[in-house]
């Protein structure tokens, strides 16, 4: 393995995506579109996190949406308190306070609503909540050599219960409505259109330094442990490494990715809800990495984007024909093209550049050959 | 005295609430064996077993259709035959599936996790299609309905006794066809040692498919159970697919008797809180006290001592 950041083939990829996301998008595309484009990127975030999670450690989490709801949550609180100005709330009977705790008798600010009131300490939390609880499944579950699909189906457990927790609790979160009207970030009215243009670069920005950071993992001597311990735990045990510390590593990275587009979520859509914490939009997250390819960060970002965009204009036109759609995907991408788009694009579509570029193709990554990854995927 | 109650009225509530366990308890049961014997036995993660639980109780609410439009006579016993019928349907769709696709994953146990919630949605949207998104229910017949006086205060309802009795009933059989048929010995035997099972003549594959068409077929007959005491729709299954697994994973994946009694810890756990919570702090404080538990003990309550 070379020491290069990136070879020059992912260079290109890379200006590709970002041509695409911070040009091609805004320039064709209304308000309205581009938000709709933003939120699939927030997206786009959780599935970069399970390309690193998943597809390089072998660890498949079913509890993504813990952590994108977590940071949307966090921040969420944030302007909910901001809306809930004892101005904007004199007509409550309790004011100061967010409406839907009004509503359910709830007369004080709870004390955990109460850090929420500062913005550092928001920014702070939309990150560290998730990971520190992300750090507290790790270490019960890799310490005791948890894994596979005993490692899914708890990760699964626990966002029901977290869903549950949520719409339950109704009057300390909003229950299954979840907090809406969500007004202004620090004075800054976030509804208005040319709110909404800022957030979708800051969104794509965010997303590629994400995507950089997650690159520089990859590229690690960690990385290249990552693929090791997917492979052949047992041999990176025997040889002295501490599988159960990079594992719970490279699960509270993936939920600090999940948490930051949770939070980017909540600004640029408004309103945060327990249905996008629970089983079912979790295992969406997980689907977005698969089609897109589960090795590669790229095909994440265009996993997430087409899924979610077909999943958009089908239920819009066919409503009955979008589950059928989304079932289909999910034997398909197991059973037929097990490495997404990235895969398809790697054995079709390069070849056909080399052809008319006249170059010899460069040698695939060895950590992405379909052959490994066929390997990878009988682990 | 405890609280507003005399000691009789709680002892009373206590053992209502022990019924309703004991109710919840059989569906668990059920619902598990099926799971316990794919996923136990076999290794694979099916996220469908709720949808095929599902087609168990519209195959029961079909038959009670047919029934009472054209033999109104046999109303009293529609029940065993649309049990069976479940079981029929049920595991021959599971065969079906295994053929077409598991049988291609079973070394990538975390794709067939994926594979299968593919499978479970395409089920979901066409028992939508074909039944309506409406929730549907059968009508019992008349020796079901009602309940037994057991005090002046206690009653237990007649549909939940026979819920309880099916449930012993086909825990025995898959018991028995387990650990006392020869079949059941060679599927013991392809689980412990697949290559030496094969070398000594058993056709593992068969067994595979014959294991898989099995718990699906358990999990209709649960499903057709279920539909005694609730309504049936189409996204129901998805609600008991996560508990299901849970029973499965704190009992000891490869322990059927730690199946038996992980449904019983769960269920009664947690309709004894629900008599002093709200019905969802109740399931959130059994599920958190389960994965806790698992985080402690991952192998679950019972396990098979067996090398890998």
């Amino acid at each position: 393995m070379n020491a290069t950041f990136y070879t020059r083939r992912e260079w290109i990829a890379l200006a590709v995506l970002a041509a695409l996301i911070l040009i091609v998008f805004p320039a064709t595309m209304d308000v309205f579109r581009l938000n709709l484009v933003g939120k699939y990127l927030t997206y786009a975030f959780v599935a970069a996190g399970l390309v690193l999670c998943w597809g390089h450690g072998g660890i498949l989490s079913l509890g993504q949406g813990i952590f994108f709801g977590l940071g949307g949550y966090c921040m969420a609180m944030f302007l909910k308190l901001e809306a809930s100005s004892p101005e904007n709330t004199a007509i409550q009977s309790t004011p100061g306070i967010p409406d839907f705790m009004d509503w359910n008798q709830v007369t004080e600010l709870p004390f955990w609503w109460i850090p929420f009131k500062s913005f550092p300490f928001t920014l702070a939390a939309v990150v560290l909540v998730p990971v520190i609880f992300a750090y507290i499944i790790g270490a019960a579950m890799f310490k005791r050599r948890v894994g596979g699909v005993y490692f899914a189906i708890i990760t699964q457990a626990i966002a029901a219960i977290l869903t549950i927790l949520i719409i339950g609790q109704q009057g300390y979160t909003g229950g299954v409505n979840g907090i809406t009207d969500l007004r202004t970030l620090l004075g800054w009215d976030i509804r208005t259109d040319s709110a909404k243009f800022i957030l979708y670069f800051v969104n794509a920005a965010l997303l590629i330094v994400v995507l950089l950071l997650g690159q520089a993992v990859r590229v690690s001597k960690f990385g290249r442990l990552l693929i090791a311990m997917r492979d052949k735990e047992d041999r990176v045990r025997f040889s002295g490494y501490s599988v159960a510390d990079f594992k719970i590593f490279i699960f509270c990275l993936a939920a600090a990715f999940s948490a930051i587009g949770g939070a980017m979520f909540t600004l640029q859509v408004g309103f945060m809800s327990p249905s996008f914490v629970g089983i079912v939009p979790s295992i969406e997250m997980v689907i977005f990495a698969a089609v897109g390819g589960r090795l590669s960060l790229f095909g994440a970002v265009y996993g997430a984007l087409i899924v979610n965009w077909a999943k958009t204009s089908f239920s819009e036109s066919f409503p009955e024909l979008w589950l059928f759609a989304m079932g289909g995907l999910f034997i398909a991408v197991v059973m037929a093209f097990p490495n997404g788009l990235a895969g398809l694009f790697r054995s079709h579509v390069e070849p056909l550049l080399a052809k008319l570029t006249r170059k010899s193709p460069s040698p695939p990554a060895p950590d992405a050959t379909p052959a490994e990854a066929v390997k990878l995927a009988a682990e | 005295m405890i609280g507003d109650y005399t000691l009789v009225e709680f002892s009373s509530i206590l053992a209502m609430q022990g019924f309703a366990g004991l109710i919840l308890f059989s569906v668990f049961v059920l619902m598990a064996l099926g799971l316990a014997i794919i996923f136990g036995q076999m290794g694979v993660i099916n996220m469908a077993h709720g949808e095929f639980m599902i087609l168990g109780a519209y195959v029961t609410w079909l038959c009670s259709h047919f029934v009472t439009a054209y033999v109104p006579a046999l109303f009293p016993v529609y029940f065993f035959v649309a049990m069976a019928l479940a079981f029929l349907v049920s595991g021959a769709l599971g065969m079906l599936v295994e053929w077409a696709m598991i049988r291609h994953l079973y070394k990538r146990p975390l794709d067939t996790l994926l594979a299968t919630w593919g499978l479970s949605l395409i089920l979901q949207q066409l028992y939508r299609s074909v039944f309506g998104a409406r929730e549907v229910g059968v009508s019992l017949p008349d020796w079901m309905m009602g309940s037994i006086a057991l005090t002046d205060i206690i009653e237990v309802p007649i549909n939940g006794i026979f819920v309880m009795v099916l449930t012993m009933l086909i825990s025995l059989g898959v018991f028995i066809l387990m650990f006392r048929s020869a079949w059941g010995r060679r599927v013991r035997a392809v689980v412990q040692n697949r290559a030496m099972a094969g070398a000594v003549g058993i056709n593992t594959k068969k067994v595979d498919r014959v294991t898989f068409g099995l718990g699906c077929g358990v999990a209709g007959v649960a499903g057709s159970a279920f539909t005694m005491i609730g309504s049936t729709g189409p996204t129901a299954g998805q609600l008991y697919i996560v508990d299901t697994f849970l029973v499965v994973v704190f009992g000891g994946a490869a322990s059927l008797i730690g199946t038996i009694a992980s449904a019983f810890t769960i269920s009664q756990a947690q309709s004894t809180m629900e008599f002093f919570m709200s019905g969802s702090m109740a399931k959130v404080l059994t599920l958190l006290t389960v994965v806790g538990i698992l985080m402690l003990r991952p192998e679950g309550l019972f396990t098979l001592k067996m090398r890998r």
